[in-house]
């Protein structure tokens, strides 16, 4: 499935911006409608105190210096001290405004991304990486919320501030604002050219950075390899080839940067060169004030930040649509499993089930004409029939890649037939909710996995009320008991993450008890290949025993004895049936089934003799 | 993490060695890039007093109060009259020095980009190469992900030291040095109220960063929380429906997603309070300057362009200080990652033997009573001694922990044996250069590593000078040129994290290929056709026969079929050598390989019985 799966190589591209996109993404925001209103006032008040200031030095230079008098200062000093305050106070709300709407929106994408999630089928988490949905679940999400509650509303600022500058200046003095607006079409386009392009070798940096860290990463996985073949100097050279193309590039990236600011300034100071030749000579003809030159001045110098900040942002958008398209796609990919209305009003759905409506399930499962390919590939069933009796124990064998576990994953309705259907207890299941199902359905995989909390908190997993006694019980069934007391705090020992702190014969039996507490009626077994010794090996037989007691059950075995005391033992091959039959009937007709048994024989037995202690 | 520590007060002290060591090559990028941060600040700070020369003494009929030497030549050219006539003069004035301040900025980043570049370069090559010249040990020992961080996050905050907050610092202390100088020329009043509020303003940011580092963290962590939380769900995907936990798994994700969005907006809460408190502040400074200045310029005792001075300088100096606040506060960070780095380049690297030498390697190998444990305590391996000759296949068996793979790797002097000797062709390993030495033993693990690169560039690893046929051959010899061929992109797979997952035996074989290539004289398998069926074993072996002749091989296999072909098998228990011998003579010995040897006959026996059942 490798081939299908998404890459993470190529997710940062720059794609033209979609508006419809943004649309739908703003739709969070605007559920915040005080906020941003709040913050929209905000921004818009920081503004025009910005344009304000210059005006009021102005005021100040004509009619207290110049005039040479004091008189109305009086009420200057508080109408000044009244903009600091007012300015200040827009900059708290604005950021606590900001910060509670993006906080919120990315807390509301999480949420319903995460339902999402839980919803989608097996064949979507097949052709996706864990990585790569991590990746948009907290980086993307992050990025974009916080665009749209800060980037947005700056660019409101920065239009604002441009706007109002643009009419403070004709209103002073429309010819004199003219010639200084001179500098804005080239300042701006050079702004958006820049940013482009600082963008784009930032993102080049990134990319070396990430194969630097996957350098360090194989160099200190495989020291022990690199030390036995002698490739000390060779990985070296090449890494060093790596952070010299890492240095080169930040270092562009760098000096692109350090040469848009200065041609930015530049480009201001003429303006401000304008307003001062121009502004001067008008001046000697008693055509202006000082006050209004240096409010010229003052806009001329300060008028470059908000046109970069523009071209910033622009620039931000354009780099963001892509995490934009994939956070809406993973949010709207449809469920390819999904129960009909019919049944959801019966039976409830996955979060709210209607448990007093479902049937008990007795555990008789039937393939009718099952057919069945991943993804619309090849088929990897086809018209596959079978009847299970409740209580029976069917082993399948065969090899990787010949069905078996499509048949299980399908028992557990994890993928539904592409044609055909699976009958439990005489009904199609998908008459049925899948929680229905599920929550009679004990799995338990190759690779146990548990999840972070306590030894007891992973035994009660699939039944959230079991009593300590209960847990007790269970553990002590499939003879967990025995290594769980042995841990420092016994049934309240931390596993650590992913269970890290046991080992996997560990992690096996307490998967066991899990499924005998929550007691299934079906129950899929995909037992693990990794050598354990043999004598949790035993327990773990012992356990299994337990469990398939009275219980219909699928094992998709590899261990010989696991195998062998099956009601039924199926030959897999080619997503068909090829033999059947118990333990004797099968190697009495020396098929594939006899020649797996006696290879494997030898190398089991020779392995339990080398595990022994 | 045994031997990295994790204690931050550790490394609060400041390794010059190791700065001295870093920024070797970068002095003097430095050193010019604070130069051209000189002539930057004092082109920005001219730029100004262009201005209020204009407004005061072109336009206005004030005195000048610039130097003399520069109104010597104003004189010269005409003085006042020339300027307003040609005004312009003033305007290109004020673009030229905004230019010569571009300039210089442009310069002074340049510096600072080729020199925090620079260091960081230095930094990982040096880290780079001493990971992998430290013994294999050291490996065992620190977990991957601890050493990742610290050659890249802490690398990168060593960086960022560099090209922001050190010159930032810098900038700022030069600013506030030479605005102080100018506008104390100006007028001491003036200069001391525009200045008043500042030292406030740096005390405040310094003291809020501080203290809100605690916010940052629990933020951090939350994030963190939530990070490993989804995760979990997603690789457990499969547990989660089973048990169909989809309601509480929602629940558990809320509680971590509330439980950040709250630690964040908390902290967006404390942010909001000190930038509206410190522009409160910056802002009340600037209006400070202006009244006063307005005060003083109605009594006339300074002049319309020089209160334009003060201001502006004001505006330029007050958000400055404000950052040098939070850049003191977080300058920690930097210190405490050089430590970090320091800790891993002061391991010792593994020692190259006095004698160094190349003898010609033939393959014959002698254990002399050899001993070794990890630690003093603890014995691997105990007076081991056997010989093997040139031709010949060693097959080791032995339970798990019965140090096999220490008897081998030993020989590949990984680990160096406590006691006695090893010798090959009558040189004691412990004088061969070790590069020569591993560069004549081909060795295969049980779990093999494989870079992530084409198979192709995989298999040629240790010669890229060697033909794609050469390549084949290997492939074909190690079985695994099929499969290879199979793949969409045939020898051009790209294998690992960024590629094709392969399967246990996949690796197994493309390893063994890779082994081939190396042509050495001495092979080692550790385990290493585990994962691959017996058919495919066998065909591997008898074409492995085929091509070596004088070759001596290692085989390390609990497969009878295996074992019994060898010409030596040597049985390993608890570190000890219990027997050695030819199949013939450790068939009718009692003991470990008996065992494995007659588990063919329970199989029979077994089959027999089964036979009866069916026939009944």
């Amino acid at each position: 499935m490798s081939n299908t799966a998404i890459k993470e190589q190529d997710y940062e591209k720059d794609t033209k911006v979609d508006l419809s996109i943004w649309k739908r993404l703003f739709r969070y925001v605007f559920r915040y409608k005080k906020a941003t209103v709040a913050l929209i006032l905000c921004n818009i008040g920081i503004a025009i105190v910005d344009i304000i200031y210059p005006l009021m030095s102005s005021y100040a230079i004509d009619n207290f210096v110049e005039k040479g008098t004091t008189h109305g200062l009086g009420w200057f000093i508080p109408v000044y001290l009244g903009l600091v305050a007012l300015q200040s106070s827009g900059v708290f709300f604005f950021i606590k405004q900001a910060g509670r709407i993006e906080m919120n929106v990315s807390y509301d994408i999480r949420t319903e991304a995460f339902r999402k999630l839980q919803e989608l089928p097996f064949s979507f988490y097949d052709k996706t990486a864990v990585g790569y949905l991590m990746a948009r679940m907290i980086s993307d999400v992050g990025r974009l919320s916080e665009m749209m509650a800060w980037s947005f509303v700056d660019l409101l600022w920065a239009a604002t501030y441009v706007i109002g500058v643009v009419v403070a200046m004709f209103v002073k003095n429309w010819r004199l604002a003219l010639l200084v607006m001179v500098v804005i079409p080239p300042l701006a386009i050079i702004s958006v050219y820049f940013q482009k392009k600082i963008l784009k070798y930032q993102r080049r940096v990134r990319k070396t950075n990430s194969r630097i860290t996957g350098s360090f990463n194989e160099g200190i996985m495989g020291a022990m390899t690199t030390k036995t073949l002698v490739r000390e100097e060779a990985n070296y050279s090449e890494f060093k080839e790596l952070t010299g193309e890492m240095k080169h590039a930040s270092i562009r990236s760098a000096l692109l940067s350090a040469l848009f600011m200065p041609i930015v300034m530049f480009l201001g100071s003429i303006g401000t060169a304008i307003a001062l030749y121009k502004g001067g000579s008008e001046l000697m003809v008693g055509a202006l004030t000082f006050g209004t030159l240096s409010a010229f001045i003052s806009y001329a110098t300060n008028f470059f930040e908000p046109i970069q900040q523009l071209a910033g942002i622009l620039a931000e958008l354009q780099s963001a649509q892509a995490s934009a398209e994939r956070v809406v796609s993973l949010i709207d990919t449809p469920c390819e499993i999904i129960d009909s209305p019919e049944v959801i009003a019966k039976y409830g759905d996955s979060f709210n089930p209607k448990r007093e409506n479902w049937e008990p399930i007795k555990g008789e499962v039937e393939f009718e004409n099952v057919s069945f390919a991943y993804n619309g590939g090849e088929k990897v069933l086809k018209n596959f029939n079978l009847h299970v009796s409740a209580g029976e124990t069917i082993a399948l064998v065969g090899e990787t890649g010949a069905g078996k576990s499509t048949i299980v994953n399908l028992v557990c309705r994890f993928y539904e037939p592409t044609e055909g259907r699976v009958l439990i207890d005489g009904r199609d299941y998908r008459e049925r909710s899948q929680l229905w199902l599920q929550s009679s359905l004990g799995y338990v995989l190759q690779s146990p996995h548990l999840f972070s909390g306590t030894i007891a908190d992973n035994i009660r997993y699939g039944r959230k009320d079991a009593t300590d006694e209960e847990v007790h019980a269970a553990a002590r069934m499939v003879h967990a008991e025995e290594f769980i007391l042995r841990q420092e705090n016994g049934y309240d020992t931390e596993v650590g993450e992913g269970g890290v702190r046991l080992s996997t014969g560990e992690k096996q039996l307490i998967s066991f008890a899990r499924v005998i507490l929550a007691d299934p009626r079906i129950f899929v077994l995909d037992e693990a290949t990794s050598s354990i010794d043999t004598e949790t090996e035993q327990l773990i037989q012992d356990a299994i025993t337990t469990v398939l007691d009275n219980r219909t059950s699928f094992i998709v075995a590899h261990r010989l004895s696991t195998i062998r005391n099956a009601d039924r033992i199926l030959v897999i091959r080619g997503g068909e049936i090829t033999e059947q039959g118990t333990h004797s009937e099968l190697i009495a007709k020396r098929g594939y089934y006899y020649d797996l048994y006696t290879t494997q024989f030898s190398e089991e037995a020779s392995d339990a003799i080398l595990s022994e202690k | 993490m045994e031997n990295l520590s994790t204690n931050e007060q550790q490394h609060k002290k400041i390794h010059w060695k190791l700065v001295g060591r870093l920024t070797k090559g970068s002095m003097g990028y430095l050193v010019l890039g604070a130069l051209f941060l000189l002539l930057a600040i004092i082109a920005a700070y001219i730029v100004p007093i262009v201005t209020s020369f204009t407004v005061d003494y072109v336009l206005g009929s004030k005195e000048s109060n610039l130097p003399e030497f520069v109104m010597s030549v104003i004189n010269g050219w005409g003085g006042r009259d020339f300027l307003r006539s040609h005004l312009y003069i003033c305007a290109i004035a004020l673009v030229v020095f905004t230019a010569i301040n571009g300039v210089a900025t442009y310069f002074r980043r340049s510096c600072i980009a080729h020199a925090s570049e620079g260091v960081a370069m230095t930094a990982r090559n040096a880290l780079y190469s001493h990971l992998q010249s430290v013994p294999y040990d050291y490996h065992k020992h620190v977990s991957t992900g601890d050493l990742v961080q610290r050659c890249t996050s802490d690398v990168d905050t060593v960086r960022r030291f560099i090209s922001m907050q050190l010159l930032e610092m810098v900038r700022t202390v030069v600013m506030v040095a030479v605005a102080a100088a100018i506008m104390f020329s100006i007028d001491t009043r003036m200069s001391l109220i525009s200045m008043a509020l500042l030292p406030l303003l740096f005390i405040v940011s310094f003291v809020y960063f501080k203290g809100v580092k605690k916010q940052f963290t629990l933020s951090d962590e939350a994030e963190g929380k939530l990070s490993a939380t989804l995760q979990e769900n997603l690789t457990g995907v499969r547990v989660v429906r089973a048990f169909g936990q989809q309601r509480d798994e929602v629940d558990k994700f809320d509680a971590c997603n509330k439980d950040f969005r709250d630690k964040t907006y908390h902290l967006c809460k404390m942010l909001a309070i000190y930038w509206g408190g410190s522009d409160a502040m910056g802002y009340c400074q600037i209006a400070l300057s202006l009244f006063a200045g307005i005060a003083l310029a109605v009594k006339g005792e300074i002049t319309l362009g020089e209160l334009m001075i003060f201001t502006t300088y004001t505006g330029m100096l007050t958000w400055p200080v404000r950052q040098l606040g939070r850049i003191l506060a977080d300058l920690g960070k930097a210190s405490v990652s050089l430590g970090r780095i320091d800790e891993i380049l002061s391991a010792p690297v593994e020692e190259e033997p006095g004698a160094a030498l190349k003898p010609e390697i033939h393959g014959k190998v002698q254990f002399k009573h050899v001993c070794f444990g990890y630690d003093k305590y603890d014995d691997v391996l105990s007076d081991i001694s056997f010989e093997a000759n040139p031709g010949e296949t060693i097959a080791i068996l032995g339970s798990t922990g019965s140090g096999k793979t220490s008897l081998v790797q030993l020989l590949q002097r990984l680990y160096v044996c406590t006691a006695g000797e090893i010798d090959i062709d009558g040189v004691n390993i412990n004088d061969i250069e070790h590069g020569h030495l591993r560069r004549n033993i081909g060795i295969v693990l049980q779990e093999p590593f494989l870079y992530s690169r084409t198979i192709m560039d995989n298999i040629r690893i240790t010669n890229n000078s060697l033909s794609n046929d050469d390549v084949y051959e290997a492939a074909r010899v190690a079985c695994v040129h099929d499969v290879i061929e199979s793949f969409e992109n045939g020898y051009d797979t790209v294998v690992g994290e960024r590629g094709v997952t392969l399967s246990g035996g996949q690796k197994q074989r493309v390893a063994i290929a890779r082994m081939l290539m190396q042509k050495a004289p001495i092979l080692i398998f550790d385990d290493s056709m585990s994962a691959v069926d017996t058919e495919t074993d066998a065909s591997i072996r008898a074409a492995l026969k085929h091509r070596r002749e004088s070759t001596t091989t290692f085989i390390i296999s609990h497969r009878i079929t295996t074992l019994c072909e060898a010409d030596k098998i040597l049985v390993l228990e608890h570190g000890k050598l219990v027997q050695q011998g030819t199949h013939e003579q450790l068939i009718n010995e009692d003991g470990l390989y008996q065992r494995i040897a007659r588990i063919q006959n329970a199989l029979e026996e077994e089959l027999k019985q089964e036979g009866g059942k069916a026939d009944e």
